[in-house]
């Protein structure tokens, strides 16, 4: 059995990274569903974070963790909020039919 | 699983299996305060949002998935993009090499004290600014949210403080002369 080292958390960021990214693009149900991509790569950015602060010796990065988890938080809050206000002006989330943005 | 689920509870509920396994890796690895804190903030509080948004919005259920349906000209673009941006990663990190004395930071981790311990000493000393901007954003946060989903409700009873203050003795009491054997007509 191998010992996990930096190269197996950074593939496992990488691979949650894919994850949410592929999530964005071929979303075609709703917009919390998309949201939810955006936690997965800010969960993958902080697994990056963690993983080198470790490896390193230095705590710096689990700060800026910790920041990346307010701003998550923050992101989320705020996103739901305005996803609540869409839902009760037009009565559907679906990612097709917003269309009332374009200029 | 998060993002090929058909009914939105099921992404949310593999969103919180995600976020509790990277937590138990963090507590695993040695981060134990970040790891715990994922735990608390984002099992316990952000994924219950996403569940208390998706059981407000109730769509739950959608008929098809993401790759029945009509034609997209998302998919294409998306698989490609995430693929390349995939394959950069793992290259970035398979050709990772970092130098055997990486420890040369002044914010050392040192292994006689707790992780929690090294953490708040950092934060509170040499980071605190970042600490108080990021309560700011929280508050920020909490104040748009509110105010995004606030609506004036008509017919509801709630006191008016700018009409209770801007009373005065002069027009608020009204001396009325009764007459005997009359009755007083008070007008409301």
């Amino acid at each position: 059995m191998t010992e996990i080292g930096l190269g197996h958390y950074l593939s496992l960021g990488a691979i949650i990274f894919f994850l949410g990214v592929i999530g964005i693009f071929l979303n075609r149900k709703n917009i919390i569903v998309i949201l939810m991509s955006i936690e997965l790569i800010l969960l993958a950015v902080n697994i990056n974070l963690i993983s080198f602060s470790i490896f390193s010796g230095d705590i710096l990065g689990q700060i800026f963790t910790m920041l990346i988890l307010t701003v998550a938080a923050a992101e989320a809050a705020i996103g739901l909020a305005i996803i609540v206000v869409y839902y009760r002006n037009r009565g559907s989330i679906r990612v097709e039919d917003i269309h009332g943005m374009k200029g | 699983m998060v993002i090929t689920s058909r009914s939105t509870i099921n992404s949310v509920f593999f969103l919180i299996l995600d976020f509790i396994s990277v937590g138990c890796l963090f507590i695993m690895v040695g981060a134990e305060f970040l790891g715990m804190i994922l735990l608390i903030v984002y099992v316990g509080a952000v994924a219950v949002l996403f569940l208390f948004v998706v059981m407000m919005l109730n769509v739950a259920e959608q008929k098809q998935s993401w790759f029945i349906g009509k034609k997209s000209t998302h998919i294409p673009t998306g698989l490609i993009v995430s693929v390349i941006i995939l394959l950069e990663l793992l290259v970035v990190v398979g050709g990772w090499k970092y130098k055997e004395d990486l420890m040369s930071s002044s914010t050392l981790l040192l292994s006689e004290i707790s992780n929690t311990h090294q953490l708040g000493l950092v934060m509170y000393t040499d980071y605190i600014l970042y600490f108080q901007l990021a309560g700011i954003v929280l508050l920020l946060a909490m104040i748009g949210a509110i105010l995004l989903t606030f609506r004036e409700r008509v017919g509801v009873k709630k006191q008016s403080y700018l009409n209770q203050i801007s009373r005065d003795p002069s027009n608020a009491v009204e001396l009325i002369e009764v007459k005997s054997n009359q009755g007083v007509k008070l007008d409301d």
